[in-house]
């Protein structure tokens, strides 16, 4: 009923198959997943946890999109680990062993006319959906979405389609306008554009500058964070964030109070610093993997 | 024939060397110990003992059984009522249950009753012995919510019945607490792993990846056809103690200090998911949980484990052998100690670090006992000035944790009390008609066997009311 099952011998293991795939650029990968119930419920803002293989370890990613007629949902992924070359060496009509969702809060939209979707490298993938679902809605929609290069640019087209207005940046000038996405964000509210929300999706970094420059002008903004996570079901206390609010210190938990939150609350700071926890080991696994996905 | 005044040992690993791998500690008894200790009970007329066990085990029954040498037959005493022996035998608080009633131990140490539940138990299952033949369907159907000892229990009572049960797991792998909670090496998955087996030969069905209230809705289970959910989701998010550090690299909460090392087996070499280890490590809090964490702690490698805990030896809530296993395996406890601050490593000269922001340091003060408190226990009150540091890399948080919100607030007409726990009556009933509810989601953290009498009750409940339909 979960998903198609494979017979291994003895038993009778549910797995969940590899519908899609596709390359959107060298080090992003798109595939869809046949899961249907997940399918069936998951809004845009929500993630999934999956892993790769019987020894795999739990990742959370944010679902992409979702197909309710063929039941399957998209996740974007970057390979960025090893657990993330592992799933991108699964090939259409392979499948993935687990596969758990959907988690998190969905994204406010509600009473929203007027958004300004600002989304950073893989975190587009993630700002696509939230974009759409306002431009569903009726909201006018203008997208911020920046890249470190031009072959790293990704979802130019589903934005196009989606927003009332785009603007593409690069880090490097190689592609489309040059610069980081908070230069056309100040222009714009600088030159009177009055937003209702601005949701930012991203690197920390990028996110906390996105913030920065949208508080002079009082509008709200929401962040996305993805924090490590383990079990994403509010249960183990990895994916704690600390919100500022009236100079109080609060705990939040991203997998069940998030993955939003209102970014002028957010300790960015200490969420990256939180985020390079495992720096070194992920380095070295990623290395690992990589050296065993060659020889094979 | 004298009696014995004390119960037989315990054969355990060696403590030193135990302390460094994740085998199990208790090594159980022999057939020639079982027999022994079957010998010291009175099988006396009031039977204290069963009234002291959470899920009613029969426990004259079956020591009687296992006197004549029929270990086969005293397990199937057992299993009448606890869906999960081998289990229970080796994480039940028995010197709180069970064998605080024991009329020998009034005079004498009481009997052995969970080593040798749990002899029976093992007994049973290296015996190769088959599950009683699958019950006769009744045609009800009942969803289970969490696959930890209540649902597992809730669902074992019901299958038995002839109910088509199907238990949701939100996790990867069915066992809840007893999988990702407690450690290898006091109860090994390998156990779990077949006492969940037992359960899918009576019928049940284990559907894993799938968060109630996330996925599926309660009230989509009912339009799926079930007459009846038992909600036995666990314990929720873990509790800090709201002092400056805790976000600081290195700090963890219990939950997923030891989510890290079970379930997703950090303790193995070369582990896909990652864990801190070596160093030195202070464990914060004085239960299970505590003592399963400083000694994970200490199995992966630490130079030097602290438990640091408010009150003192006599308060600890730690199941007795547990806290005498961590002590001999060399857990240096901090009694009377509080923390009140984790400090952190900060190169003011470099902010590129990469030590930056990881733990150096927990700053806790000396507590001394005042008066009673509302629970009845001494209340522990700082001694002023007596701040001291103990030099970690790693603090975790074992301070007990919060139910899980993710139920409540997606099923309507569901209440609960001011800490989240799940309202429900003495049958498990929930202020919803035909939702049942156990375990730590009701109660906040407590134990493996109060989560399976709950499941036990609720279980009776329903049947109770599905059987009066008919």
């Amino acid at each position: 009923m979960i998903a198609p099952c494979v017979k291994t011998g003895q038993e009778m293991i549910f797995l969940y198959k590899i519908a899609r795939k596709k390359s959107l650029n060298p080090t992003v990968t798109q595939m869809e997943i046949e899961a249907p119930l997940v399918a069936a419920k998951a809004k845009p803002g929500q993630f999934i946890i999956l892993r790769v293989n019987e020894e795999g370890e739990r990742i959370p990613l944010t679902v992409a999109g979702t197909n309710k007629e063929d039941g399957t949902v998209k996740i974007i992924f970057q390979i960025v680990g090893s657990t993330t070359a592992l799933l991108n060496a699964k090939e259409q009509g392979e499948y993935i062993q687990d596969f758990a969702g959907p988690l998190g809060v969905p994204t406010e939209t509600e009473g929203i006319k007027k958004v300004c979707v600002v989304g950073g490298g893989v975190g587009c993938a993630i700002a696509m959906p939230v974009a759409e679902e306002f431009h569903r809605l009726g909201a006018e929609v203008t997208s911020i979405i920046g890249f470190r290069n031009k072959d790293l640019v990704i979802l130019e087209d589903e934005f196009k389609a989606c927003s009332d207005k785009l603007v593409v940046m690069t880090d490097d000038g190689s592609y489309a306008r040059h610069g980081n996405v908070t230069v056309p964000l100040k222009e714009m509210l600088e030159a009177g554009e009055k937003f209702d929300l601005i949701v930012t999706i991203g690197p920390l970094i990028m996110m906390k500058f996105v913030t920065l420059a949208a508080k002079p002008f009082g509008v709200p903004v929401t962040a996305s964070m993805n924090p490590i996570m383990i079990d994403g079901t509010g249960m183990c206390g990895g994916c704690r964030i600390t919100l500022v609010k009236d100079g109080q210190r609060v705990t939040k938990f991203a997998c069940v109070d998030g993955p939003d939150f209102n970014a002028y609350e957010i300790d960015f700071d200490e969420a990256m610093s939180r985020g390079r926890m495992y720096q070194d080991f992920e380095r070295h696994a990623y290395e690992e993997t990589c050296n065993l996905l060659n020889k094979a | 024939m004298a009696i014995i005044p004390k119960k037989h040992e315990m054969p355990t690993q060696e403590p030193a060397v135990r302390a460094r791998n994740f085998s199990e500690v208790a090594l159980g008894y022999t057939e020639e110990i079982a027999l022994a200790e079957a010998q010291r009970c009175l099988n006396c007329k009031n039977r204290p003992c069963v009234e002291g066990c959470p899920v009613n085990v029969q426990i004259p029954d079956f020591i009687a059984k296992m006197k004549t040498g029929d270990f086969e037959g005293a397990y199937q005493v057992i299993s009448q009522t606890s869906a999960l022996p081998a289990v229970c035998g080796r994480v039940c608080p028995q010197e709180k249950q069970c064998e605080s009633k024991c009329t020998l131990g009034i005079k004498f140490e009481s009997v052995g009753i969970g080593r040798l539940e749990r002899f029976a138990a093992d007994y049973h299952r290296n015996s190769g012995a088959k599950a009683a033949n699958k019950p006769v369907p009744n045609g009800h159907k009942v969803a289970i919510v969490g696959s930890g000892p209540s649902g597992l229990t809730c669902a074992g009572d019901l299958a038995r019945k002839g109910y088509k049960v199907t238990v949701y797991e939100a996790l990867h792998v069915a066992g809840g607490v007893l999988v990702y909670g407690i450690p290898e090496f006091r109860l090994p998955k390998a156990i779990v792993a077949e006492e969940v087996e037992g359960l899918k030969e009576l019928g049940v069905d284990i559907e894993t990846n799938v968060i109630i209230g996330k996925t599926l809705t309660i009230d989509e289970l009912f339009d799926m056809g079930y007459e009846a959910v038992f909600v036995g989701s666990g314990a929720g998010l873990p509790n800090f103690m709201n002092i400056p550090g805790e976000s600081l690299k290195g700090v963890y909460s219990a939950n997923e200090f030891l989510t890290r090392s079970n379930l997703m087996k950090a303790y193995k070499e070369n582990p896909v998911t990652p864990i801190m280890k070596g160093g030195n490590v202070a464990v914060v809090g004085g239960g299970n949980v505590a003592m399963d964490a400083a000694r994970t702690a200490l199995r992966l490698g630490a130079d030097k484990v602290y438990i640091v805990y408010r009150r003192s030896l006599e308060e600890l809530p730690a199941r007795k052998e547990e806290v005498e296993h961590a002590m001999e395996e060399g857990i240096d406890f901090r009694l009377l100690c509080n923390p009140l601050e984790i400090l952190g490593y900060n190169n003011t000269e470099n902010p590129r670090d990469p030590m930056n922001g990881f733990v150096q340091k927990i700053r806790c003060i000396k507590m001394e006992l005042g008066e009673p408190d509302a629970s009845g226990r001494r209340r522990p009150v700082e001694i002023e000035g007596s701040e001291f540091d103990l030099d970690v890399d790693t603090v975790i948080m074992a301070i007990g944790t919060s139910p899980n919100p993710l139920i409540k607030s997606t099923t309507k007409g569901l209440e609960v009390n001011r800490k989240g726990g799940i309202i429900v009556n003495e049958d498990g009933l929930t202020t919803r008609d035909n939702v049942y509810a156990g375990g730590d989601a009701v109660t906040g953290a407590a134990t493996v066997i109060s989560a399976m009498g709950a499941g036990k009750t609720a279980a009776a409940a329903i049947d109770r009311l599905l059987s009066e339909k008919a």
